[in-house]
């Protein structure tokens, strides 16, 4: 019987918030199709870590062992996780997006000659072809839908904070162990020990304001401008990528699912679109102010109080404003 | 190293955004095209890798005829030579999938021996992040993404690539391969008015989509693109901008407390 199988992720010895996402819309689609959930796992049968299952319990848990998958490689994961969706046959197969999955999923799916439907924000139940997967397009300016014609096994990943994951619930739930053949001389890629840029010297974390910089700011020479405004208020500056990119302002000031996760009391954000790789790390702060010209930017979604103009002009009467508060 | 880059041209960010009658694109009437970002950074690696090595850089994309202005400045900035998969109107490309255009870009390089294929981590417009990586599979070939620094050793090359929440990762692996590039690493040079010009007499081979024959047979089809639903509880503060400055500095002093 077919099922939908879902791949997840450990890290630290536990499985990931994203995994558990992914899990929730897997039983989502599960649901609208009345497939079986399967889970599988690198890991060792005997691995506690197996007993931690949140959500709905799922029908099967693959552990997938193998000395050569103790460290990812995407040769080792793409014909490991091949092996298993041969075995098991599934209809669908579920990702959470990270980094690790973009790196061999799509890689897998061609194996079957598929293509791996990225970073999905919703399922929606389409009228006689089959799931709609939903996905943003044009940095989020766009929503667009998708669905897979072709015959075998469908790919999805899911992208963070698009589902909800579940609360744990008891039921059946089978371990199996599965022991992919690999042989070391198909690994052409020799991973080296992940590690952390060197140390840091501003701790955007303890500042309780953040001003926060991006595109829209146009020139380097621009800078003083957002400058004033976080000294006016006591902020530390931080920015988007691009920014940083660009070598403006040092990395460690980056904010986003490359750089810092913060949660300020008040994150300004100025001439930031609001790009997803930006938002999961500030949507965590307590109140958003955003100032973009564009009043359709993504950033307005998650804003509590936002400003439509030009941050040329706004800026500096902001910067005015609060001068004349603070006194 | 004989070094090829796909570069694909996007709408720029600042593009208007409005649904073409198709409802699967925006109208592209009036939208300026740029270089995608993350192409940006993957040729200035191979020209720093042919600089210090020596070898040679060739650009590939695959679109309409607009997309020769982005091969030009390519060229412009230090490619050697082209080769644009030319489709015949906007919409003979959006038929394809990821793997249809992967096998597009495939079948134009395959007598290529190229030892180093590079492509943007991602476009800034499908934003799909796989067609680097399907092309590796394609192509027999191993793969690394999110790369930030490439360096060249005595067996292939070292890599560095970018984990989440700032963590880092060294790579080795052997040539030929494909990386798919993160922008950032260095700063992009501009075209000087000796490369703009000889850019002019550089060889752009032109092939099209139907002469490479790939399948464009998609197992993804896009039925419908939408505006997203506005579920926003903003307070947009209005008025001139030393008004919506005063309103935004109450909120911050009364209801946020945060001065
Ligand atoms: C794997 C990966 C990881 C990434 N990691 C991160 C990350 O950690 N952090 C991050 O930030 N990004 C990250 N990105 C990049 C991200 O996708 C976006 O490209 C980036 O966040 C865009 O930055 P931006 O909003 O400053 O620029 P843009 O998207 O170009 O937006 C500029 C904004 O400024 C506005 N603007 C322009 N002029 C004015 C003006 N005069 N007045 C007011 N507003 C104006 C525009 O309307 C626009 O909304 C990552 C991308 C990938 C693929
Ligand atoms: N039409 C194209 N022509 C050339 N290169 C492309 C094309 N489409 C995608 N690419 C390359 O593949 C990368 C990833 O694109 P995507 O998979 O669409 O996110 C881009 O950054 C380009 O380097």
């Amino acid at each position: 019987m077919s099922s939908v199988l879902v791949f997840l992720e450990a890290k630290n010895n536990e499985i990931t918030r994203l995994s558990w996402e992914a899990m929730a819309a897997a039983h989502t689609l599960a649901a609208s199709l009345s497939l079986p959930v399967d889970v599988a796992l690198v890991a060792a049968a005997d691995n506690p870590i197996l007993k931690t299952l949140q959500g709905k319990a799922p029908r099967t848990v693959y552990a997938i062992d193998h000395a050569l998958l103790h460290a990812y490689t995407a040769d080792g994961y793409t014909t490991a996780y091949a092996q298993l969706i041969e075995h098991a046959k599934p209809a669908y197969v579920v990702f959470p997006h990270t980094y690790q999955v973009r790196d061999f999923a799509p890689r897998l799916a061609t194996r079957f000659k598929q293509v791996l439907i990225s970073d999905v924000t919703g399922i929606e139940s389409g009228s006689g072809t089959g799931p709609i997967f939903v996905r943003q397009l044009l940095q989020g300016k766009l929503n667009a839908e998708y669905h897979a014609s072709g015959e075998g096994p469908s790919f999805v990943s899911i992208q963070a904070g698009a589902f909800r994951a579940d609360e744990p619930q008891a039921g059946d739930t089978t371990i199996q162990p599965f022991h992919p053949t690999l042989e070391a001389s198909e690994i052409r890629v020799q991973p080296g020990e992940p590690f952390r840029a060197s140390a840091q010297t501003v701790d955007l974390n303890s500042a309780s304001i953040l001003v926060s910089v991006g595109r829209g700011i146009k020139e380097e020479a621009n800078l003083p401008i957002v400058q004033e405004l976080a000294s006016a208020l006591g902020a530390e500056l931080a920015a988007s990528r691009p920014i940083c990119d660009a070598g403006w302002l040092p990395m460690e000031r980056q904010v986003g699912s490359s750089g810092q996760t913060v949660a300020p009391k008040v994150y300004l954000a100025v001439g930031i679109s609001g790009a997803i790789q930006h938002l999961v790390g500030m949507k965590g702060s307590q109140c958003i102010v955003a100032i973009n010209k564009d009043e359709n930017a993504p950033i307005f979604e998650v804003a509590d109080y936002g400003i439509v103009g030009d941050l040329f002009e706004v800026v500096p009467a902001l910067t005015a404003a609060i001068r004349k508060v603070k006194g | 190293m004989k070094i090829i880059v796909a570069i694909k041209q996007v709408p720029e960010r600042d593009a208007r955004i409005r649904i073409d009658a198709s409802g699967k694109w925006i109208d592209l009437n009036d939208v300026e095209f740029s270089m995608n970002e993350s192409d940006a950074y993957a040729l200035e690696e191979a020209l720093q890798l042919k600089e210090a090595h020596g070898g040679e850089v060739v650009v590939l994309s695959a679109g309409p005829e607009r997309v020769g202005k982005t091969i030009r400045e390519a060229l412009a900035k230090g490619a050697d030579r082209a080769i644009h998969i030319q489709s015949a109107s906007e919409t003979e490309l959006s038929a394809f999938d990821a793997l249809g255009v992967a096998s597009l870009l495939a079948a134009a390089i395959k007598d290529e021996q190229a030892d180093l294929i590079l492509t943007g981590l991602q476009s800034d417009d499908l934003g799909l992040g796989q067609t680097g990586v399907i092309l590796a599979e394609l192509l027999g070939l191993p793969h690394a993404t999110l790369i930030l620094k490439i360096e060249k050793t005595d067996t292939g090359l070292k890599v560095l690539r970018e984990l989440e929440d700032g963590w880092f990762q060294h790579l080795e692996l052997p040539l030929p391969a494909v990386l798919t590039i993160q922008s950032g690493n260095s700063k992009l040079r501009y075209a000087t008015l000796m490369g703009i010009k000889k850019a002019k007499t550089k060889e752009v081979k032109t092939v099209s989509v139907t002469d490479l024959a790939a399948n464009s047979e998609p197992v993804v089809a896009l039925e419908a693109v939408k505006l997203p639903h506005k579920q926003r509880t903003t307070q947009i503060l209005g008025g001139t901008p030393a008004e919506a400055a005063a309103a935004l500095v109450e909120k911050l002093q009364f209801e946020v407390r945060a001065i």
